[in-house]
């Protein structure tokens, strides 16, 4: 009996040694290191929760391998008082956590209408969801671009956001919460970067087979970075291709594909179907691809081209049956779309 | 030793059935403690499946990158894994407990509606065998004008929209094929099994109790199963309707959750949580009313607080219908919305905490029995508690907009669920093991499985807690390399084969238990409550005569007195008192009519999987089948006689 | 069923199968309660498509409401008849309501076959799914209900009658 109770004390230690060296280092999808005044909102007050929580574990817990120990059954231990209960008790412990809870309750409500307040001055970009990327537009400057969000660091952002399709939502656990994007309404969502780096983000909202594979980046740059961004995605697609061997070629290859059914390049094509596809104007100068679940290179180009619904099953992009030269020549072409 | 009688064989064309033993009698019975065992069996078959399903998912999940298993499968898995645990696993398996003792704790011969009770039992057969016979016939693919590389394997023909169906996703248009319709057919017939079992705990417990037993001399597990079947009763109708549109927009045009129709998505998250809310405290009640009754007679002392517990509980499941969009916080609901259900959600903390701290005021001061029935409600408390602690987190809704969606959340309900309710029902199989099979489990055995499943469950779920703060999102087939979250899942994954082994270790005991074990004497563990006055295994007719109950806890104070202190003293009569009762329990002196076996629950039953696959396969004949199976189930029970006269062939030996 | 006579068969002093059926109708509610609300959250928005108040027929329908409200009349009258004994009254009022329903039924499948005709259907708006699938679960009800009422009315017709606190009387 007298090892049963240590041994319950041994379990806890393992837990709590456990816990103490828990922490994930360098996880770039960690809600737990805010980057941006949203995020730092709600980091103070998932602390202040989680430390009056511990209180609360240990409490019980030490009171629970206390008693389990210190009351155990042992030889000549007379039989216990027949206690009912105690009015004071169920008292205190019915007010206390009220109290505490009120406590708690006040910071958290204010929080909520904060982040839900539209902020002044607020660069507006719309998220839109599809199966299994994101699209963003940039209302004022009339600018589509896909997978890779750039914002201006120290600036809050507003998210007007909806779904094409299921529902899906948008985290960036670096920056603020995540929200639902629904077909057929709008969600809001704020972000603000503290500095110019690059951010993760990925869908959280279960939306199909490669859910997974859904995911994002987030660049903040500084104001000037930004606006050359800027300048440089309202450019067309340059239509003359000489200098650079294979890229007449790719470009046949694109057209022949049927790319031009999804897929818009400003100034050389428009979108023949009705099914949306990223906008690859400027998808060279993007670093990654395919949902944001791929590094834009050679070689993930190539497997992405071979057959697409192998990386990302149930993709609307077919196999093209498309021949080794070929992805190479389209690859070419891609590379010139900065 | 009175043999029981056998029924007259008589001409009726209705002629209720009459096998005692063998196959038969298990099929036609309508006695609440074989339906009990059969619910048991059943679950714990569909708990080591829906294990497996689990398993299956760590392996794929131990390594970033992994194809161990295609997407189509894995969404399968996760989707089956959690509908089978809720469904298939925990509410029978609590049913079995509700089944088993709810009539031997009030001293009832049997349920009020004995056939219903047999009833419930088949139509969750049904359901389940309807539901996992999608792997046999269902099919699911690539949403319209998606691709897949290679066809989906039989693993994958499976419902693939979560155990929770979020719309549209969950509809034809992005789940084609038929697989999500087995899952919302299935789900319908399982939910008109509980609810049935529903409306006869209600009435059994309202007129159905022994002489004396009041309302607040009940032991708290019955109140539990009170409270349990008002949930069911008030939520499941919201669920069914739900299904019924899921089924409607997939098979017959309607768009209640299509936007193109002017439908809204939002409608289906508020009509599965207004259900799912109350079922997860469903899932949980049934293991607080087990926690209540072993702690107590492994302390040797009152339940502590006996009045505040059962108050506690019934506002749990009342606050528990308020505060359903708190799963939908990142959702598209106002701010108001949202801190309004914050706000109830931090008061459903209350009660819970009432209920936990008069626990530990039972264990305190107490004489503790640390055998393994009492093992695993002190392990539930610690658990449950951390479980409960990390909803508190989710209350805070800024914070639950990052956690979310996340593996913390998985972390949460899983140490509620498994460390909770599957905990207790653990502590609830070892603690009333000789009550039902007159044997005495292995003690050895039952600790290593605790201990086992201790350090196996918080090696799984414990590090999902951070896993899921430093960013792994809930259902991912694959995640990145570079996440680094690869080495504490490679821990969760192992922890899980933990979890495997301490299961195997379970199942071996209770065979080797069942067979070998020792006879249990009258009263193994100096119990409290009336379902230890009679003898084990319990006799048929449960009770020779209707106890006569003048308090709570009657039992032990016909055992015991109190000395000025306050400390028990056992009665000079307690010994002489456990012999009359084993001698009276297996003698009854009066003629005792239990009610008939009978066909018609498991014929009318059936009729509801032949309507489904009608639904489905659009097949005239087998809609008609189904009703057939209905209609004739329907009269020939209400037609049926009710007793059979029988002649008393009573033997004394 | 029976129990072992010494038992006190209702702690609560209300019949156990009345019991049963309060807890069933309280069930119900919700059940109704849950297609009402969708139809009440639906009503107000704009959807393409016909509208209810371009297909119905006040006057008709207000018509069998009340031949279906006759027939919770002729169900009180049954119950009245059989309270005192009288089994013949018991069974032509059962019989009555029974009828009242069926017509009511009939109204309704000609309403609908009219809407339907008219192009308001299952699939045609939201609106109208929400219409059907709610007026259709009430009128599965009513079905049910008439089958039974002809059951007992059938049964009803044994030498043994029917009872007021059993029903259908079994083991002649």
């Amino acid at each position: 009996m007298n090892k049963k109770g240590l041994f319950k004390y041994k379990n806890f230690s393992v837990l709590s040694l456990l816990f103490l060296t828990a922490c994930i280092e360098n996880a770039p999808m960690d809600s737990l290191s805010p980057a941006g005044p949203y995020a730092r909102q709600i980091d103070e007050l998932f602390w202040l929760t989680f430390w009056i929580a511990v209180a609360v574990f240990f409490l019980v817990m030490g009171v629970l391998i206390f008693s389990v120990y210190y009351f155990r059954d042992m030889p000549g231990k007379p039989e216990p008082k027949q206690i009912h209960g105690n009015n004071v008790l169920e008292l205190m412990w019915t007010i206390i956590p009220v109290l505490i809870l009120a406590a708690i309750a006040v910071p958290t409500v204010r929080t909520i209408f904060d982040l839900a307040k539209e902020p002044e001055d607020a660069l507006k970009i719309q998220v839109i969801g599809h199966q299994w990327w994101f699209e963003y537009k940039y209302p004022e400057y009339g600018i589509t671009t896909a997978n890779v969000m750039v914002i201006p660091k120290d600036t809050p952002v507003r998210l007007e956001m909806w779904s094409n399709d299921v529902l899906h939502n948008y985290w960036v656990p670096k920056l603020n919460g995540k929200r639902y994007l629904v077909p057929g309404q709008k969600t809001y969502l704020n972000l603000q970067a503290d500095a110019a780096e690059e951010f993760w983000a990925q869908c959280g909202e279960y939306c199909g087979l490669s859910h997974s594979k859904m995911r994002g980046r987030v660049l903040s740059l500084t104001q000037e970075d930004f606006e050359k961004w800027i300048n440089n995605e309202k450019l067309n697609a340059k239509n003359d291709l000489s200098e650079v061997s294979l890229a007449s070629e790719g470009k046949q290859v694109y057209l022949n594909a049927g790319c031009t059914q999804c897929h818009v390049i400003n100034g050389v094509w428009d979108v023949q179907g009705d099914r949306i596809a990223p906008n690859l104007t400027h998808f060279a100068s993007r670093n990654v691809f395919a949902g944001a679940s791929l590094k834009n290179n050679k070689e993930n180009l190539t497997k992405w081209l071979t057959n697409p619904p192998e990386v990302k099953p149930g993709t609307f992009m077919p196999n093209l049956e498309l021949t080794e030269k070929e992805i190479e020549a389209l690859i070419v072409y891609l590379g010139t779309l900065k | 030793m009175t043999k029981i009688i056998e029924p007259d064989k008589r001409t009726n064309i209705f002629r209720r059935p009459s096998s005692e033993y063998g196959f038969w009698s298990w099929v036609t019975t309508v006695d609440h403690k074989k339906i009990g065992i059969m619910y048991g069996y059943a679950a714990f078959f569909f708990l080591l499946v829906g294990g497996l399903e689990a398993l299956i998912l760590r392996i794929q999940l131990a390594q970033p990158d992994s194809s161990f298993l295609s997407a189509a499968e894995y969404n399968a898995m996760f989707t089956m894994h959690g509908t089978t645990m809720v469904f298939l696993a925990i509410m029978p398996i609590s049913a079995a407990f509700f089944n088993y003792l709810l009539p031997l704790q009030i001293g009832a011969r049997d349920v009020a509606f004995p056939r219903l009770n047999a009833l419930s039992f088949w139509l969750w057969v049904a359901g389940g065998l309807f539901l996992y016979s999608t792997f046999i016939f269902g099919t699911a693919g690539a949403p319209e004008g998606g691709y897949l590389a290679e066809e989906v394997g039989w693993l994958g023909n499976a419902p693939s929209g979560g155990w929770f169906g979020y719309q549209p996703n969950a509809g034809f248009k992005y789940s084609p094929g038929t697989a999500m319709d087995y899952w919302a057919i299935g789900l319908q017939i399982l939910g008109i099994s509980s609810l049935v079992s529903a409306f006869n705990f209600i009435v059994t417990i309202l007129n159905m109790r022994t002489k004396g037993m009041r309302l607040m001399r009940m032991p708290v597990f019955t109140w539990m199963t009170f409270a349990v079947a008002f949930l069911l009763a008030f939520s499941l109708p919201i669920i069914a309707i739900a299904l019924f549109y899921v089924t409607f927009d997939r098979q017959f045009g309607t768009s209640f959750f299509l936007t193109e129709g002017g439908g809204d998505p939002i409608l289906w998250q508020h009509l599965f949580w207004l259900f799912g809310h109350p079922e997860v405290y469903i899932l949980i009640l049934p293991a607080f009313g087990i926690v209540s009754e072993i702690l107590p007679t492994f302390s040797r002392k009152p339940l502590f607080g006996y009045a505040a517990i059962v108050f506690a509980g019934f506002g749990i499941a009342f606050v528990g219908f308020g505060v359903w969009a708190h799963h939908m916080f990142a959702s598209a609901i106002s701010p108001v919305a949202q801190a309004g259900f914050g706000l109830s959600t931090m008061v459903i903390a209350v009660p819970t905490g009432v209920k936990i701290f008069n626990w530990l005021g039972t264990i305190w001061g107490g004489k503790l029995n640390l055998k393994t029935p009492m093992l695993f409600a002190l392990g539930f408390i610690g658990m449950f508690v951390i479980g409960g602690l990390s909803g508190v987190t989710h209350s805070i809704v800024p914070a639950d907009t990052q956690q979310t969606d996340t593996y913390y959340i998985v972390a949460h309900f899983h140490y509620v669920l498994f460390g909770g309710a599957l905990f207790g029902i653990f502590g609830g199989l070892y603690y009333w093991f000789p009550k039902v099979w007159g044997k005495m489990y292995n003690e050895t055995l039952g600790q290593i499985h605790f201990w086992l499943m201790t350090i196996g469950m918080n090696l799984t779920f414990g590090p999902m807690h951070w896993l899921g703060l430093q960013g792994q999102v809930r259902r991912t087939w694959v995640y990145a390399e570079e996440t680094n979250l690869g080495f504490w899942n490679l821990i969760v994954t192992i922890g899980a084969f933990i979890l495997g082994l301490s299961i195997i270790v379970f199942m071996a005991n209770w065979i080797y238990s069942k067979r070998k074990g020792e006879k249990a004497p009258f009263d193994p563990w100096d119990a409290r409550t009336i379902e230890w006055t009679i003898p084990s295994p319990t006799p048929v007719w449960n009770f020779s005569k209707a106890p006569d109950i003048k308090s709570l806890d009657d039992f032990w104070h016909a055992k015991y007195d109190e000395d000025e202190e306050g400390r028990a003293v056992r009665k000079d009569t307690a010994d002489a008192l456990l012999l009359e009762l084993e001698e009276e329990g297996l003698n009854p002196k009066e003629v005792i009519e239990l009610p008939n076996p009978s066909y018609f629950p498991i014929i009318l039953a059936f009729g509801l999987p032949f309507l489904g696959y009608a639904v489905i396969y659009r097949s005239i004949s087998l809609a008609l089948a189904g009703i057939v199976l209905l209609l004739v189930g329907s009269f020939g029970w209400a037609i049926e006689p009710l007793e059979e006269e029988f002649s008393m062939k009573e033997e004394e030996e | 069923m029976s129990s072992g006579h010494e038992y006190p068969h209702e702690s609560t002093g209300v019949e156990t199968r009345k019991l049963g059926m309060w807890v069933f109708l309280s069930t119900e509610v919700l059940f109704f309660g849950t297609l009402i609300t969708t139809f009440l959250l639906f009503k107000g928005r704009n959807f393409p498509g016909i509208k209810l108040t371009d297909v119905y027929d006040i006057p008709f329908t207000s018509i069998s409401s009340f031949i279906l409200l006759m027939s919770s009349l002729t169900m009180v009258l049954a119950h009245n008849a059989l309270e005192n004994e009288d089994q013949e009254k018991t069974r032509v009022w059962l019989l009555a309501t029974a009828m009242l329903g069926a017509i009511f039924l009939a109204g309704q499948i000609y309403e609908f076959t009219e809407f339907y005709h008219k192009g308001f259907e299952l699939s045609t708006n939201i609106f109208s799914s929400t219409f059907y699938v709610l007026t259709g679960f009430h009128g599965l009800h009513v079905f049910i209900g008439v089958v039974f009422l002809i059951a007992l009315w059938a049964i009803g017709q044994r030498q043994q009658g029917l009872s007021l606190d059993r029903g259908i009387i079994l083991n002649s």
